[in-house]
Order: C-alpha cells, then sequence, then structure tokens
C-alpha cells in the first residue's frame, strides 16, 4: 500500500488558480485504506472548494486508480464532463495521479503528498512509478514524476543529455524531462517551466515513528521480542 | 584582468579548457595552461569530466591560480550534495578563486565508477541559487555566513543543439535568473543553426560563448554524432577531415610530414570562430588534449 496524506488545500487552490470548473477522481485503494479519498474526506475537500468558489462539475470514484484500464473505463463514463473540466484534482496516491494524467488530455492536480510504501515486501512495482517523496510535484511536472521518470531526478528541468528524446543512461529510455515539456507544451502550459519551485525536502521522505511502528516489518521485528519477553 | 572584468569590459571574450589528470602527475595540465593563459580570458579545469575519476578541479584551478592563470571553476551536482557543495565554494573562494561554472554532470553510468551513487541533491540550476546565495551571505538552508564570498562570478552552460531545443531554452532562462552571469555553450559546428538558437534566446542579456571542440578526424565527428546529446558535425565538415586523413595516409606511405588533419582541424575551427563571433560575446574552445594547436587557431581566426 501507497500511504498518502492530504495537501493542505491552500496548496491545492494554489493549483487551481485560473480554473473554475473542477472535476474530481477519488481513487478506493490505498488513498482510501488511509482516510485520505474516502467518500467523507472527499466531500469536505469539494465542499472546501466550492466554499472558495471553484464548480466541482462532477466526483468518480476508481477502484483502483493505478490501473489504467480501470481509469480509462471511468473516464469513459464520464467523458463529456472530463472534457469540460479546465483542471482535474485526483485523491490518489502519486501512481494513480500519474495514470489519470496519462489518460486525459486536461491539467491533472494532485490533492495528495505520498508518504511510504508500507510493509508490502515482495510487491512488484511497473510504471508509472511513484517515488512517496512526502511533496507531490505532479502539479508542476504535468503528471509526470520528475524524481522517478528522471534518471537523475532532477526537479528543475532536463540536463545536457537526452538525445533525441531519450535519456543519456539508456537510449531505451525516454528523457522524462522532455515528456514532461512536451505534456505541458501539449497542455499549453509549457511557460510554467519558468517556475522556479522550492528545492526538494528529503526530510520528507523519512517515514514518522508512527508509520514504523505500524508497518508490517515492525510488527515482525517486535512480536517476537514481545513474546521472549512474556516468556 | 579578471573573468569578470573581461566580461564585463565588452571585448570579445576568449575562453579554454583543461582536464585534470587521473593520477598525480600535474606537470602536463599546468604547461598546457601556461602556454594558454596569455591567450584566452579564462580558463576552465573540468570536474570529474565524464564521471570518471580524476584529480579534484578545485586543487587544480588552486594551483593554477597560484601561476597566475584565471581558472574558471566548474562544479557538477553528481558527486556531492548541498552541504559538500557550498562549502567547497567557500573553499574555493579562499583559495582565491572567483569564477564558478555550474553544471548538473553527466551520470554516473557514463564513467569508470558506473556502480557509485548518482548525487544529484541538486541540479545545475539549483547550484546556481545556492553560489548567489552564498554571495549574498547566506546559506541554503537560510543560516548567515561570517563574511559572505560576495564576489562570486557565476556561470552556466546551455546545448544549443538539444532536440527538442525548448527544455534547455526554459531552463537557461532559470539558470539566468538564478544567478549565471555568462553562459558557454555545448560544441558548434553549423553557424547558421547557432545564429537560430541565438535569436530564440535573444531576450536574454547574458554573454555567450559559443563552444568549439577541435575536430581531430573524421571518426571522432562520426563518433559524436552518433553518441554526444546535442552535437552534430555537418557532413561537409566530416567530408573535409576524411580527406584529410587520406592525404596522412599517403603521406605517411611516402615517409612525408603528415600533418594534413591537424592543418584542416585549426582550418575549420578557424572558420566557425569567425562565422560565430558577430553572434555572441565569445569562444569556449575544448581542445581535449590538443591544446598545444589552440594559439593556431586563434591565430587563423584572427583572435
Amino acid at each position: 500500500m501507497i500511504a498518502s496524506e492530504p495537501k493542505p488545500v491552500e496548496e491545492i487552490l494554489g493549483y487551481l488558480e485560473g480554473e473554475r470548473a473542477i472535476f474530481v477522481v477519488a481513487c478506493d485503494g490505498c488513498a482510501t485504506g488511509c482516510e485520505v479519498a474516502d467518500p467523507e474526506h472527499t466531500a469536505a475537500l469539494v465542499k472546501e472548494l466550492e466554499a472558495n468558489g471553484k464548480s466541482v462539475t462532477g466526483v468518480a470514484r476508481v477502484e483502483m486508480s493505478c490501473n489504467g484500464g480501470l481509469v480509462a473505463l471511468m473516464l469513459s463514463q464520464h467523458l463529456e464532463v472530463v472534457q469540460q473540466a479546465e483542471g482535474i484534482l485526483v485523491l490518489a496516491c502519486g501512481v494513480g495521479i500519474q495514470t489519470v494524467a496519462r489518460a486525459v488530455e486536461r491539467p491533472v492536480h494532485p490533492a495528495t503528498n505520498s508518504t511510504y510504501l508500507g510493509g508490502f515486501q515482495g510487491l512488484w512495482r511497473s510504471e508509472p512509478r511513484c517515488a512517496e517523496c512526502g511533496n507531490c510535484m505532479l502539479d508542476y511536472t504535468a503528471g509526470i514524476c520528475p524524481y522517478t521518470a528522471c534518471s537523475k531526478s532532477l526537479l528543475y528541468g532536463s540536463c545536457g543529455g537526452p538525445k533525441n528524446g531519450m535519456c543519456e543512461v539508456d537510449p531505451e529510455v525516454p528523457c522524462g524531462w522532455v515528456q514532461i515539456y512536451e505534456r505541458l507544451a501539449a497542455l499549453g502550459r509549457a511557460e510554467r517551466l519558468k517556475e522556479m519551485p522550492p528545492l526538494r525536502n528529503f526530510r520528507s521522505m523519512l517515514p514518522a515513528g508512527e508509520r514504523r511502528r505500524a508497518s508490517l516489518w515492525a510488527l515482525e521485528l517486535t512480536e517476537p521480542e514481545a513474546a521472549e519477553e512474556e516468556g | 584582468m579578471s573573468f569578470r572584468e573581461a566580461v564585463e569590459s565588452g571585448k570579445f571574450l576568449i575562453t579554454c579548457e583543461v582536464g585534470p589528470p587521473k593520477g598525480v602527475n600535474i606537470g602536463p595540465v599546468l604547461e598546457e595552461a601556461e602556454l594558454l593563459k596569455d591567450r584566452v580570458d579564462g580558463i576552465n579545469v573540468t570536474d570529474l569530466q565524464a564521471a570518471c575519476m580524476r584529480v579534484s578541479s578545485v586543487a587544480t584551478c588552486a594551483l593554477l591560480k597560484q601561476r597566475g592563470v584565471e581558472a574558471i571553476l566548474q562544479m557538477v551536482c553528481r558527486d556531492r550534495n548541498r552541504i559538500s557543495l557550498q562549502s567547497e565554494i567557500l573553499g574555493a573562494y579562499l583559495l582565491g578563486i572567483r569564477n564558478v561554472l555550474c553544471l548538473t554532470g553527466d551520470h554516473v553510468v557514463l564513467g569508470d565508477h558506473v556502480e557509485a551513487k548518482p548525487v544529484f541533491d541538486l541540479d545545475s540550476v539549483s547550484l546556481l541559487q545556492a553560489a548567489r546565495g552564498l554571495a549574498e551571505g547566506k546559506d541554503l538552508a537560510g543560516n548567515e555566513l561570517e563574511e559572505a564570498p560576495k564576489d562570486l562570478f557565476l556561470g552556466a552552460i546551455v546545448t544549443p543543439g538539444a532536440e527538442p531545443v525548448e527544455p534547455q531554452i526554459y531552463k537557461l532562462h532559470n539558470k539566468v535568473k538564478a544567478g549565471a552571469r555568462f553562459i558557454q555553450t555545448q560544441a558548434v559546428y553549423d553557424a547558421g543553426a547557432f545564429a537560430r538558437f541565438m535569436e530564440r534566446v535573444s531576450d536574454l542579456e547574458v554573454p555567450v560563448l559559443a563552444g568549439i571542440v577541435l575536430l581531430k578526424s573524421a571518426g571522432m565527428a562520426r563518433y559524436m554524432n552518433a553518441n554526444v546529446a546535442g552535437v552534430s558535425v555537418p557532413d561537409p565538415l566530416i567530408k573535409e577531415m576524411a580527406e584529410a586523413g587520406q592525404k596522412d595516409k599517403a603521406a605517411k606511405a611516402d615517409g612525408k610530414k603528415a600533418d594534413y588533419r591537424v592543418k584542416t582541424s585549426i582550418e575549420i575551427a578557424a572558420r566557425l570562430m569567425r562565422d560565430l563571433k558577430p553572434l555572441c560575446r565569445g569562444v569556449h574552445i575544448m581542445p581535449l588534449g590538443w591544446g598545444h594547436h589552440v594559439a593556431a587557431v586563434l591565430e587563423a581566426a584572427g583572435l
């Protein structure tokens, strides 16, 4: 499970500046398990958005937003509203947000920060990937994670390495920043690349003590000790 | 004249680069710099170029400084985090180094320690921000410095031939905004294409020095076309070098002096420099081991 936390409402409103008609996508998977995207919290966020002058034109729930097929199916059921939305706000982990961004040609904004891949050893992570960095940048980067899509995890744009749009590390891997630029340009938002977000904060990647205690590996480690103590 | 004074004077700028040795045999680098120092406005010292382990750029710059060379310290973000990079800038300043060229750096897999951890805590833009912050008296965490390295003179690079070029242009804007006061470019071989690039960045008020890499052979040109991002040597130049190579082969067979490739290389570089001169503020020559031919190139170009 990818654990996530809600982003502050002010931050989300900043992303939605200049957009009024907002379509909301909420994930029934991990983000609901973390009580970030469940119907109650989703409704509370919608209320906040409307109180701040936004018009929420629809809320769609998707069983697992990391699954591209399920996302496409959900979107096809809301095609018209989605196409008319000025922005799409996604309550999901970083993988879910990127999957939605891939499926629609609208600006996609994250409503969460993914923080931690808790206790799922042996899990196969395909792509798109989320770095669980704790400070989701997908709004700035058109829904493509700069930390996982760029071999150098650069936040301030392409290095001098890409050749014909492919990465200097592996010519069979597309340059994450060329992809980001191309998607921003397709959305008419390339000028955003003149903005410089704050430096990455690596501290937000450290799992909090309580998360460590709650994860399965911690249970594995502490349970035998407790059993021993009890004799 | 310091490199900053040269930039601010408005003159046509000439810079060159040397690469520190792998091992402590520093003699050849010092000799190369000695040959060049009176012909150029500054000498860049590459920082672990191509991700290969070598002597540090700071140490080499300090040795050049002691010998009266105006050194330009290159710093890449691959090998040090933000704490170490800032510390190194302060240390370099104490050793008399004022010019710092900020780069992201090649990935470790392109070098000779492919299993190393790539750091990239900062990149070219955020390193510029960090360095400018230091010059203004604060570190990246906002702490006050006891005396700021206020005379730092910062630069950056750009790849005019990148495909697509737009991400490079956006980043160049941010580099200038972050404090770059001069720009050196990746190798340029097509003055027409370079003119179009300069047109696209004409809103940026920053001196640009066009990159010149001396062609050593047709094979080298083909290799760069196939492998080096953003570098494209036009076919007529490759043909010129190939013909010179043939002449050298024949001369060698006759036991005569085989210097056609060198002559052609110098001629091509000089021609390029003359064509580029009206388009930008200077040239940055990367001789890649042919430092002893740089004086001849400058002479042929009339610089």
